[in-house]
Parts: C-alpha cells; sequence; structure tokens
C-alpha cells in the first residue's frame, strides 16, 4: 500500500479516439500542494474525475489515500473534500442548510454537522450569511462555501479544480490565503489551474500539462530557474515579428505570442537601447515565471 | 464486471435517504404550492369528467361514473406525479445544477443517488394519490376502510413510474425530448389502462396489449380496494409492478454511468 496521498502510474484516457490523458505518472505526498498546470483542454478537470473515481481510466493505475481507485473510489472519497469547477451549490438552500445536506452524504448526524457549522462559516468567512440563501450570495461567497463545503468531513485530501476561475482579485487572494491555512494545518492539496499566479504562491510541487501529456515536472521556483533563468523583457506595440531581427543579437532567446515579443535576456538594457529610438514601443521588465516557462515548453502563452 | 457496475449500484440500504432527505428539505419550502399544483389536474379531470360525463352514463361495473373514475385518478396522477418529478425536476438536478456531480464526490455512489430520486418521485406520487383518495374518501365516492389497502397500491404505482422515466431521463439529450414520453407512452397508456372507462369496452387484441401495462396493474390494484371490494390476483399485478419498477431501476443505472462516468 501506497504512502503517498495520490498516487498515478501511467495513467491514460480516451474519449472516443481521443487522447486526454497520455501515460501520466506522478505523486503527491501527504501535506503537500500539488499542481497541475495547463491551459483549458490539457486534462486537467479529467484528472481530478479520474482521483476521485468518477470516470476510469482506459490504462494504467492510480492511488488515493490508499485505496486502489476507481475499484474503492467510494472508501478514498470518504478522505477527500472537492471544490469543482463550477459551483453546485444548492441555491435554493441557505448557506446552514447546505452543509447539512453535504454532511449527511458523510453519514454525519445533524448534531455533528452543527457541532461543526461554526469553525467552518468562521473559515468561509460567512459567519453573518448562516441563513441567507446561496442564490444570494456573491460568487466569491459562493465559492467560499463550497471550500467550506468541501471540509464538512474533515478529508486529509482536497482536490480543486481551477478554485478561483471567475473570481475578481479580492475573492481570489482571500481564497489563496485560506488555502495556505489549510497547508499549515497538514492538508494535502491537489489542485488544477491555468493561472501561474496561483500555481506560483501556493504550489509546493507542479505538473505542466499540454494535451494530456507531462511537459515538465518540478517546484515553480526550480522550473523557472531551470528553463528561463534570466531576466524577461515584454515588448508591446509594434510588429513582433519585424522587432525580433533587431534585438535578436542582444537576447539568448526570443518568442513571439500574439502581439508580443518575449526577449530572455541577462542584460535587459541593451535591449532598450537598441530599441530607444521607437517611441512608439512599450517595455515591460521582470522577473521570468511561469507563463514564461510554459511558452518555452510549448511555444505559446497558457492564456486561453 | 462486478466491479465495472459497482458505482451503478446502491452501496448500501440507506445511503440513498440523505438524497431523499436533501429533495425534501427544498420541496418544503414550496410544499403548499406544490400540493395545490399537482393536485388541481387530477381534481379538475375527476370533477370535470366524473360530474359532466356521469350524467350521461349512469353507472359503471356496480358504481357511480365518479367512484370509478376516481380510482382511476388516483392511479393516473400516482403516475404522472413520479413521471413528472423524474423527468422534469431530477433531470434538472442531474443536467442543469450538477447537483448529482456534487454527489459523487461524495462516498455515496450513482446507484445510491438513482435509488434516492426513485424514492423521492415515488413519495410525491404517494402524496398526489393519496390526497385524491382522501377527497374522494370525503366526497363518499370510497370507502374510509380502503385507505391502507390503497396507500401501498399507490406507493408501488410511483417507484414503478419513477424507475421507468428514469430510463427516459438517462437516454434524453435534454428535455425537449420528454414530450415524446409523454405524448406516445403516457397518454395511450392512461387510455388503455382503464382509467377512464372499463377495459372491457376496447378491442380485444387491445384488450391483450393493455393487461401487459404497468397502469393497469396499478388501476387494479387501487380500484377494487377504493370501492371496497376484493382485489384479484394482487400477487400478480404486485408482482408485474416490481418487475416493471427493478429492471428498469437498474437499466437507468447503467445508463447514467455510461452517462455521468465516462
Amino acid at each position: 500500500m501506497s504512502t503517498a496521498a495520490v498516487d498515478l502510474f501511467q495513467v491514460s484516457k480516451f474519449y472516443d479516439d481521443r487522447v486526454v490523458v497520455d501515460a501520466l505518472s506522478f505523486t503527491v505526498s501527504p501535506g503537500e500542494c500539488f499542481g497541475l498546470l495547463g491551459p483549458n483542454g490539457a486534462g486537467k478537470s479529467t484528472l481530478a474525475r479520474l482521483i476521485l473515481g468518477v470516470a476510469s481510466p482506459d490504462a494504467g493505475k492510480i492511488c488515493v489515500l490508499g485505496e486502489p481507485v476507481p475499484a474503492r473510489a467510494r472508501l478514498a472519497r470518504r478522505g477527500i473534500g472537492v471544490v469543482p469547477q463550477f459551483d453546485n451549490l444548492d441555491l435554493q438552500l441557505t448557506v446552514r442548510e447546505n452543509l447539512l445536506v453535504f454532511g449527511r452524504y458523510f453519514a454525519m448526524s445533524a448534531a455533528e454537522v452543527k457541532a461543526v457549522t461554526p469553525s467552518l462559516l468562521e473559515f468561509a468567512r460567512l459567519e453573518n450569511k448562516a441563513d441567507a440563501r446561496v442564490s444570494e450570495l456573491s460568487g466569491g461567497m459562493r465559492r467560499r462555501l463550497t471550500l467550506a463545503r468541501a471540509l464538512i468531513n474533515d478529508p486529509q485530501l482536497l482536490v480543486l479544480d481551477e478554485p478561483t476561475t471567475g473570481l475578481d482579485p479580492h475573492g481570489r487572494h482571500l481564497i489563496w490565503e485560506r488555502l495556505r491555512s489549510l497547508l499549515a494545518r497538514g492538508k494535502t492539496i491537489l489542485l488544477t489551474t491555468h493561472f501561474m499566479e496561483e500555481a506560483e504562491r501556493l504550489c509546493d510541487r507542479l505538473c505542466v500539462l499540454e494535451h494530456g501529456r507531462k511537459i515538465a515536472e518540478g517546484q515553480p521556483h526550480a522550473l523557472i530557474e531551470q528553463q528561463i533563468g534570466c531576466q524577461v523583457i515584454e515588448i508591446y506595440g509594434g510588429n513582433p515579428h519585424e522587432l525580433l531581427p533587431l534585438v535578436r543579437p542582444q537576447v539568448q532567446r526570443a518568442e513571439v505570442s500574439g502581439e508580443t515579443l518575449f526577449c530572455y535576456v541577462t542584460d535587459p538594457e541593451q535591449v532598450r537601447l537598441r530599441l530607444a529610438n521607437r517611441t512608439d514601443l512599450r517595455f515591460l521588465q521582470r522577473p521570468p515565471n511561469l507563463e514564461d516557462v510554459f511558452l518555452r515548453l510549448t511555444g505559446r502563452e497558457i492564456k486561453d | 464486471m462486478w466491479q465495472r457496475f459497482a458505482p451503478a449500484l446502491p452501496a448500501n440500504p440507506w445511503n440513498w435517504i440523505a438524497v431523499w432527505r436533501r429533495n425534501f428539505l427544498v420541496w418544503r419550502k414550496v410544499a403548499l404550492a406544490s400540493i395545490l399544483g399537482n393536485l388541481a389536474e387530477p381534481m379538475s379531470s375527476l370533477f370535470g369528467l366524473g360530474f359532466g360525463l356521469g350524467m350521461i352514463i349512469g353507472g359503471v361495473e356496480g358504481t357511480s361514473y365518479i367512484s370509478f373514475l376516481a380510482a382511476g385518478m388516483v392511479a393516473t396522477s400516482a403516475m404522472v406525479s413520479a413521471t413528472f418529478e423524474t423527468i422534469y425536476a431530477a433531470y434538472a438536478r442531474m443536467q442543469t445544477n450538477c447537483t448529482w456531480e456534487a454527489v459523487l464526490c461524495t462516498p455515496l455512489t450513482l446507484g445510491d443517488i438513482v435509488l434516492g430520486e426513485v424514492a423521492w418521485a415515488a413519495s410525491k406520487a404517494l402524496l398526489a394519490g393519496t390526497a385524491i383518495t382522501i377527497v374522494a374518501v370525503a366526497l363518499g365516492y370510497a370507502e374510509w376502510s380502503s385507505i391502507p389497502y390503497a396507500l401501498p397500491a399507490i406507493a408501488l404505482t410511483g417507484v414503478t413510474f419513477a424507475s421507468l422515466a428514469m430510463v427516459v431521463s438517462a437516454l434524453a439529450p435534454s428535455h425537449d425530448y420528454f414530450i415524446f414520453y409523454q405524448s406516445l407512452i403516457l397518454t395511450p397508456m392512461m387510455y388503455l389502462s382503464g382509467t377512464i372507462f372499463p377495459m372491457s369496452q376496447l378491442p380485444g387484441s387491445f384488450q391483450r396489449i393493455a393487461a401487459l401495462l404497468p397502469l393497469t396493474h396499478s388501476v387494479d390494484l387501487i380500484r377494487p380496494a377504493m370501492l371496497g371490494r376484493p382485489v384479484d390476483s394482487v400477487g400478480l399485478h404486485v408482482g408485474a409492478l416490481c418487475i416493471y419498477a427493478a429492471f428498469p431501476f437498474l437499466v437507468s443505472a447503467v445508463l447514467l454511468r455510461q452517462r455521468l462516468m465516462r
């Protein structure tokens, strides 16, 4: 029996003849935050479904919390909390009733749910919304309630499928802060996201996916250092294909993505000097991030 | 093989109760409107047809037409209630509101959800059928003593038609398709099964088809009970309804597994 929280070995999944997950292997250790990073359609949500045993793999082995999945997925799910990509709360019920209904699915009595409700509401910052109907809550509040609902069974493992998609920056930061407090309490988090910033801030390790394949795996900062390892200048406002030959001698590497020219350089001032006479251009100089790693590995941006 | 279909079956005999209680909690908030809405149609049919046609027809099978029709309306309303709850409300919980998706992330199986939904739809059928029975009894069209015999038959009718409707829900690409089930299956069945007029009025070949329909078995259990007469072949009718409940339940669970857990 595996001691890992999640263990995937050579897992593949096909829909009709299309490969959605392609011989993927990774391991999530207890207590870590593991990110699955990739654009829409990379197979992230399918992976979450496979790990929950809601879908079955066509090849490979999955083990979650020591249980083989999907064979004993029901038992594994006792110890898992899930935040789905799209909220599926009961809109007609109140915040408190949503928790009660969900607790019953985990065979909790009304008294047991009642006992944990105050701390969950406090965690979700919804103390004064306990008796409000979910239909009256804002998007951010609904997301926090979904997160609180996922904690009703005091799970060891949280599976979060794009937990901050559709939230405003304030709502997103609040969720991130809540997730960090869960990690501090020793929970294991498996997070899918297409937000580089989210992955960089939260994840101890991550797996970058494209078309269901793993294209890189490691700690966010190590990946950035390995793949990029220098400063980045983004240049907007001109035709990037015309600019590319002009800056080529000054940069280590350059990529065109949409209207932007990404230059990877050790000395950014050289590039600025080279284009000093071009007043139509705008420059953004910044440290490298996961976006650059993705661009480097796939030749395109993740934003889609 | 067994492992493949285990998620489509109930995990234990009590998990479904959590699904039933969730639906009950939501329904409780709109209970009055729901009861009135569900009763308006069968009641207007009962009184409209019962009094209007009753005056022309006089007696049927040794009782007044309205007494004859009351049992037919009880069976029909149980059928319609269970069906509508499954093809509209349960389908919305599965397809539109993603309520089932949330439950699938808990220790419950798809089979637990389907069983909870069938039990819930049957409960609404029992409520509708019972309400009409009580009205019929209060107005003297049925016997008080009939109620304990009629209720189990109404409940079984509810389970049967909820199960059948679950197959339709599992197959329907969208709710637009449900109209075919209503107009091509349920409405003809209502006319064939002796709810509005005695089956003996049908041509012989239609009678043989009608004898196989689940609603016929419901009417054959409910009508004698309501009129205080002995019920013939109880075992046959109960057995037939149980088959019509169990087999579609399994088929719908397997179809839903293919639809939702691919």
